[in-house]
């Protein structure tokens, strides 16, 4: 696709997204807008989790960890924030947008931090056994945390605020969601060309020959691992604003699992496979559900059909079909 | 003389039962290319990843400017002015040619922990790593992906990526295996010219390659050295020739991506 037909289509591709709601409201389908929220949604921990999976190499089967301690901050705050009782006795709660996500990044940071510094000691088979580990490991965390709903989760009486908007609004929500997808996306397009994304995938490639040249690979692995789970507590926290709801669902192994699928179905190491992937899962789930309680069979055929055909997902289909080469 | 670049001794290192390297002294001394032949499994290559620490040593120190490196590194080794080509070419498959070679000038330069600028549009990094393509003669090739560049093109881009790191000692391991004695002829007459820029410890079968580069050649046999000395003590000794160059010696290496 050369240059100026990209342009387009990208221009295209924002003028329905900002027009969906209404065109959703139109057809008379409002339950698509919420769909669609929770496609960006995904897409966000998604094209965050191929930052280090598909441009790091890094394949991470943990990363629910980092989506649900992003969603249990805002829950955990929120819960505070009605209670009036500090976190630990001295860290009041909030429900101020602008306070929880920084506070999930921040969490969310520390938690890759140390499971990204203990994991990445080991590599290929052994490391996706040991993420899924630690991320298990959060999970019982916070099922065993009585207070904060143990198994049954942690209901959100009233979203965040932010700037006097109403989030409980489908519109509102969609459009604050559409708005940090954006912001993820452009920020990992910039990594991914910046110095620090050409080495990262150097070491994808070939960690020896990085360090061969003087890179010490695992640093800069532990850094993009830890903006990868940066990116899926964002995602977390607002999945939680959404759903009003914090639940170790959201910490659930098979949660890696579909993450990873929407990579692998929209295109490994793409910039826009992520975001395909996750609007391709979430509208086949709501598709497949409505036909049969056993969705995740014909999803699986489905994913072997793209893993096997279609040579880097749907985003790499496309470009086949836009005549781009390899 | 003076104080040897590169000073190793009594270096051990075992396989299992094997004895791949068995008390090894070498000496690389400032603008000197130090030679070191021997037949295939002699533990070569072996030594040169003890060298560039990829591999530990079992015994012994190896120093570089009279400073121990024992367990410093890979990648901090190469700051200290060590860079090496592998055997076996050990290259980025999906960049270009031009971007193999802009990774290693990057990390020259410092830390790469920059997230924001294109690293592409970055014109003096790339004229900087052109210039280190022009010096191996690739510089026509510098957009081709290396997956699609032939074995002699790989051969030259390992040691453009070497010298990229500006290193004051450049470890090669049979940069010469697998090419035609055109490229061979070239690849001579590139590391002539290197000479005056970084000591070299030069792994290489071709004994032409050899006699017109060596200013010391040492042969290893089984992990051990047998002999060092300048070119013409090594012709002349009858233990060399009966270990090593009496028999048919150039064997071609194969040549992979690792
Ligand atoms: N990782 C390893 N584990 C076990 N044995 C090894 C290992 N690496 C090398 N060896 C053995 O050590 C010996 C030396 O191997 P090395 O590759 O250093 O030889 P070389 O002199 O480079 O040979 P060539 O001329 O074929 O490149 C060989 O017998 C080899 O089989
Ligand atoms: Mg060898």
């Amino acid at each position: 696709m050369n240059k100026t037909v990209k342009i387009v289509l990208l221009v295209l591709l924002a003028a329905f997204l900002l027009a969906l709601p209404y065109l959703a409201e139109y057809a008379g389908g409002r339950a698509f807008t919420s769909l669609a929220t929770r496609a960006l949604i995904y897409g966000i921990a998604a094209a965050s989790l191929n930052l280090a999976l598909g441009y790091g190499g890094m394949i991470s089967f943990g990363h629910a960890a980092f989506f649900g301690i992003g969603g249990y901050v805002v829950g955990i705050l929120a819960y505070h924030h009605g209670t009036g009782e500090a976190f630990l006795g001295f860290i009041p709660g909030s429900n101020q947008l602008l306070v929880t996500i920084p506070v999930a990044i921040l969490v969310s940071g520390i938690f890759a931090a140390i499971i990204g510094a203990l994991s990445l000691r080991t590599s290929g088979v052994q490391f996706i056994m040991i993420t899924l580990a630690f991320a298990q490991m959060v999970f019982f965390l916070f099922v065993s945390l009585e207070t904060y709903g143990g198994d049954d989760g942690l209901i959100i009486r009233r979203t965040n605020e932010f700037f006097g908007l109403n989030l409980r609004d489908r519109t509102t929500m969609y459009y604050l969601c559409l708005g940090m997808a954006a912001l993820v996306l452009f920020a990992i397009w910039r990594i991914v060309r910046s110095r620090f994304g050409f080495a990262l995938v150097g070491i994808r490639q070939s960690e020896r020959r990085m360090a061969a040249i003087g890179l010490d690979t695992y640093r800069y692995k532990l850094v993009g691992f830890i903006i990868s789970g940066i990116g899926a507590g964002i995602a977390g926290a607002l999945m939680a604003n959404f759903l009003r709801f914090a639940s170790p669902d959201m910490l659930a192994w098979t949660k890696s699992g579909e993450l990873m699928i929407m990579v692998i179905l929209g295109g490994v190491g793409t910039l826009f496979g992520p975001f395909i992937g996750a609007a391709v899962f979430i509208f086949l789930e709501s598709v497949l559900a409505s036909w049969t309680p056993n969705w995740q069979f014909p999803l699986g055929i489905i994913l072997l059909f793209v893993v096997l055909f279609t040579h880097g997902g749907v985003q790499g289909l496309i470009e086949r079909l836009g005549g781009k080469r390899e | 003389m003076s104080e040897p670049i590169l000073s190793v001794r009594g270096l051990v290192k075992s396989f299992g039962g094997l004895v791949a390297t068995d008390h090894v002294d070498v000496d690389v001394y400032p603008g000197e290319i130090h030679a070191l032949i021997g037949p295939n499994g002699a533990g070569k290559t072996t030594l040169i990843a003890q060298l560039c620490g990829e591999l530990s040593h079992d015994a012994g120190t190896i120093a570089l400017d009279g400073k121990t490196i024992d367990g410093v590194s890979v990648a901090d080794r190469v700051h200290l002015g060590l860079a090496r080509s592998f055997q076996i070419t050990c290259l980025l498959p999906t960049y270009t040619v031009l971007e193999n070679v802009a990774l290693a000038v990057q990390i020259r330069q410092g830390h790469s922990f920059r997230f924001w600028k294109p690293v592409r549009s970055d014109t003096a990094l790339l004229a900087r790593a052109h210039a280190h393509l022009a010096r191996v003669g690739l510089a026509d090739r510098a957009d081709a992906l290396v997956a699609n560049i032939a074995h002699g093109e790989r051969k030259q881009l390992e040691l453009a990526v070497a010298l990229a790191s500006e290193p004051r000692l450049l470890l090669l391991d049979e940069p010469m295996a697998g090419l035609g004695p055109v490229e061979s002829a070239e690849m001579i007459e590139i590391l002539a010219g290197l000479k005056s820029h970084a000591s070299m410890l030069l792994v290489e079968h071709d004994m032409d390659a050899v006699f017109a580069l060596a200013d010391r050649i040492s042969v290893l046999v089984y992990g051990r050295v047998i002999a060092s000395g300048t070119p013409e003590e090594i012709r002349a000794s009858e233990e060399v020739k009966a270990a090593y160059l009496g028999e048919g010696d150039e064997l071609g290496a194969e040549d992979l991506v690792c």
